[in-house]
């Protein structure tokens, strides 16, 4: 028998349907069944009314990547007395899982990484959408200018759905950014000006330029830098 | 080439007891009596001139004819890293060390031809100042439980019949023909032995799921990206005792039936990689990789890959992508590697020194390996131990053994006097522990408990001069420039965390930077994506924990009790003591002190870059430091 919720309300019980993989599980102290072979962010995104999580990295259209980590949950293997956090975009639904979504450390710790990103963005609209739900006033570190949160959505749909890989995550740690792939000054004929970059970016970061093709965010690379240095270079050898 | 197949066809072993016959015909062709003399080519005496030793030893038996009865083994390390290049004369094994070209002619005239001692190349144990002659009764080794390390010293690695002369491959011989992979992952699981890469994961249970891992390919892998600042065993093992690594790969691929095996070596090791890859060609030519290993009709073949030039390749995901021809970023591990690894195939990864346990532990049994070690981590471990401390070098060493042991008795203390402060375990990702827990039994479980970790057998060593923000500092830089940047807490949180570190030790630092800092280390360990994000906050919070009062004192006083931190500290002469010797005025890069010969001399302050010159070279303390 599994339960079913309508609008996260009334309850009602269902016998499970024959030959469907039918996982049970209880999300925020709601027994809900799911199909298996989902996320959690998958199955709660399909039951209204149940649990909170937000995502950022996260697009149905995309393999889950794990990125932005705001849609981490507390979720409990034994029964619900030994919880740990994990991304509910990336972590499959089990039978008998014990979910909190909204839990006050899931809040603390997601209000840590708003935080971070608001330090890194400050004027992206969704981020601070995000930063007032969960209480960032002022973030306590310098402020950056960036718009890109670096959720890898546009590298992934460019590579997944339309199988260009026009655009690629290239260095890392701090300087990681999206650019055209091996940092070359320009986007390749790879690139068809179809728009998906720009249409999953989280954060408008990305944006379709007048000669059809997607203006990236901004690349720190100083290539006025580096060409200088190549010319000295080809001048020591020669 | 018709020869040359020949050849191969010749060395092949076809079953074990042509595997035992090759054994005793190597053996019989051995006088163990006879001169060997093994010079340590490991790639730390390498870099003090071991190679200029050998080169030095062939010229010399060469001129004096000696090629029959003096035997010349370039070893892998011998471990006693500080007193490289190590000589040792066997059979008696009188122990040289610091030896130098020139000495070579006397060490064959005098010690090999004449059997006399060279006082002048012993070892002084600074302890006692007594001249030792034997290596096993150098305190260094003396304490030490040699094991999976035991052979690095006495065989040359490139030669695969020295590792089959010591017993080699008869662990295979014995997995493949009386055991069953069920009773050889058995086997494992009794030992109780403990994944050496860090995470110390129980290694049967893992093998044992990756065997029960439904898929036709199954692949094992070597973890041997070892990058941790300070840490260097692994590649010691890899150079000094590659087959001991390989065997140990073949028996897990035949207890999980799997067919194919890569050992991922960091490119930077490039003595590793060619003795790896020699290795895997002799194992091959011998028929002890390749089809129908020693008749038994299992099939494994191993692969070299050098790695990507990553820290955070090591890290088992992104290791896998790496190998997959990726960008080497981890990806989460709901599901375990052993059911969904390499190519979403079930794949078997071990650290080099997690294989190179398992040919002991099939030979000697579970019960004789579970008999060393503590209750939760047995066997021997391999710690680096390098900093401040008198005997750099590897030791290995059985779990549970003291901290206080290990740093004084076989590390012989601290150099220059100088007071113990921490010692940081673990790797960048470890924890400082202080000096209240230098009786603290090491395993696994101890580590953890004191916030800082086992990892992979790093241990530096530091003395009372060492600021214990800066030391955060160093391994949060660290972390920051290795983190992959794919998840938010990771590649925003250590860069925030180094934001304040340095703010702090330039004297900017604020009274609430120290909770910033623990509410990040709670971001970084509750939402990283991969390890190295989840542990990275470790200096900080073990410091932070232990060395609370330097915080306060960088912070409020704007002071540097160590006197590391360069915005924190004066120079200043001191009228009174100064001889006015010059010799201040001559170290000083910038031309920053002026005075004249036995008048005493005064420092400008504008000048001054805070270098230390003129502090290290005072003769009568008249340098101050404040």
């Amino acid at each position: 028998m599994a339960k079913v919720w309508i609008n996260g309300k009334t309850c009602v019980e269902v016998r499970d349907a024959e030959g469907v993989n039918a996982v049970h599980l209880t999300v925020d102290d709601k027994d809900i069944a799911v199909s298996g072979g989902q996320t959690i962010l998958e199955a709660v995104a399909r039951m209204p009314g149940i649990g909170n999580i937000p995502a950022l990295c996260h697009h149905p259209a995309v393999k889950p990547y794990g990125a932005c980590r705001i849609c981490t949950v507390e979720v409990s293997e034994d029964g619900g007395s030994k919880f740990r956090f994990v991304a509910a975009c990336l972590y499959p639904v089990k039978e008998g899982l014990v979910v909190k979504t909204n839990t006050e450390r899931v809040r603390k710790l997601r209000k840590g990484i708003i935080e971070l990103l608001l330090a890194r963005c400050p004027n992206v609209k969704r981020i601070q959408e995000l930063a007032e739900e969960y209480g960032v006033e002022k973030p306590r570190f310098v402020l950056g200018d960036q718009d890109c949160i670096l959720c890898g959505l546009c590298v992934r749909a460019c590579q997944e759905i339309i199988g260009k890989s026009a655009i690629s995550l290239v260095n890392r740690g701090i300087y990681r950014e999206v650019a055209a792939p091996f940092y070359a000054y320009e986007l390749s004929e790879d690139c068809i000006g179809c728009g998906d970059c720009a249409f999953v970016c989280p954060t408008g970061a990305i944006e379709m330029g007048p000669d059809g093709k997607p203006v990236l965010p901004k690349v720190k690379i100083p290539y006025a830098e580096i060409e200088a240095m190549m010319k000295k270079e080809a001048v020591a050898t020669s | 080439m018709v020869e040359q197949v020949r050849k191969l066809l010749e060395k092949r072993v076809e079953s074990v007891a042509e595997l035992e016959n090759l054994r005793q015909s190597i053996l019989g062709k051995r006088d163990s009596s006879r001169t060997c003399i093994s010079v340590c080519g490991g790639t730390a005496c390498r870099a003090s001139g071991a190679e200029a030793v050998v080169d030095a030893f062939i010229d010399e038996i060469e001129r004096r004819e000696l090629q029959i009865t003096v035997e010349l083994k370039e070893t892998g390390c011998h471990g006693f890293c500080e007193r490289g290049p190590v000589v040792v004369i066997r059979p008696k094994r009188i122990f040289y060390q610091r030896v130098k070209p020139e000495d070579i002619p006397e060490i064959i005239s005098e010690t090999v031809l004449g059997g006399n001692i060279i006082e002048r190349l012993l070892y002084v144990d600074p302890a006692t100042n007594e001249r030792i002659t034997y290596e096993p009764d150098v305190p260094f080794y003396k304490k030490q439980t040699r094991t999976i390390f035991s052979a690095n010293g006495e065989i040359d690695p490139t030669d695969i019949e020295d590792y089959i002369a010591m017993g080699g491959y008869s662990a295979l011989s014995k997995a493949l023909v009386q055991m069953s992979p069920e009773e050889i992952i058995e086997e494992v699981k009794k030992s109780g032995l403990r994944g050496r890469g860090g995470g110390g994961f129980p290694t049967g249970r893992k093998w044992q799921s990756c065997r029960d891992a439904e898929g036709d390919v199954k692949y094992v892998i070597c973890n041997a990206d070892e990058g941790d600042p300070g840490a260097y065993q692994d590649r010691s093992l890899l150079e000094g005792n590659p087959h001991s690594v390989v065997e140990g790969m073949i028996i897990g691929a035949y207890a999980i039936g799997s067919h194919k095996g890569y050992i991922y070596v960091r490119n930077e090791y490039p003595l590793a990689v060619r003795h790896a890859r020699i290795a895997i060609e002799q194992a091959m030519d011998y028929g002890l990789l390749g089809e129908d290993i020693l008749g038994s009709g299992f099939d494994f073949t191993v692969t070299i890959n050098k790695g990507g030039g990553a820290f955070v390749c090591g890290e088992s995901s992104a290791l896998m992508a790496s190998l997959e021809g990726k960008i080497g970023e981890p990806r989460a591990k709901y599901i375990h590697m052993s059911e969904k690894g390499l190519w979403d195939n079930p794949s078997l990864l071990n650290n080099v020194k997690t294989w190179a346990n398992v040919p002991l532990i099939i030979n000697k049994g579970a019960e004789w390996y579970s008999q060393i070690g503590t209750a939760g981590s047995k066997g021997t471990m391999i710690f680096s131990l390098v900093g401040n401390i008198n005997n750099t070098g590897l030791v290995e060493v059985p779990m549970g053994i003291t901290l206080r042991e290990m740093i004084y008795d076989i590390g012989g203390g601290i150099p220059n006097g100088k007071k113990f402060k921490a010692v940081q375990t673990g790797g960048p990702s470890g924890g400082c522990i202080p000096e209240q827990y230098l009786d603290t039994p090491v395993d696994f479980d101890e580590l953890t408990k004191l916030g800082s970790m086992m990892g992979s057998g790093g241990m530096i060593v530091m003395d009372e001069d060492t600021c214990m923000v800066d030391v955060a500092r160093y391994f949060i830089e660290f972390l920051k420039g290795e983190s992959c940047g794919k998840c938010t807490p990771c590649r925003e949180g250590l860069n925030r965390m180094s934001e304040i570190l340095n703010r702090i030790t330039q004297g900017k630092g604020k009274q609430e930077d120290l909770d910033t800092l623990e509410d990040l280390a709670g971001i970084l360990s509750g939402g990283a994506l991969c390890a190295l994000g989840q542990t990275a906050a470790n200096p900080v919070l073990s410091t932070l924990h232990y060395f609370r009062d330097e915080y306060v004192a960088h912070i409020d006083e704007k002071k540097c009790p160590a006197g590391i931190c360069r915005e924190l500290i004066q120079y200043s002469i001191d009228p009174e003591k100064c001889e006015g010797c010059l010799r201040c005025l001559r170290a000083c890069p910038t031309g920053a002190i002026s005075g004249e010969k036995r008048k005493p001399h005064t420092l400008n302050q504008d000048m001054c870059i805070k270098c230390g010159a003129c502090y290290d070279v005072c003769k009568f303390n008249a340098v101050i430091r404040q």
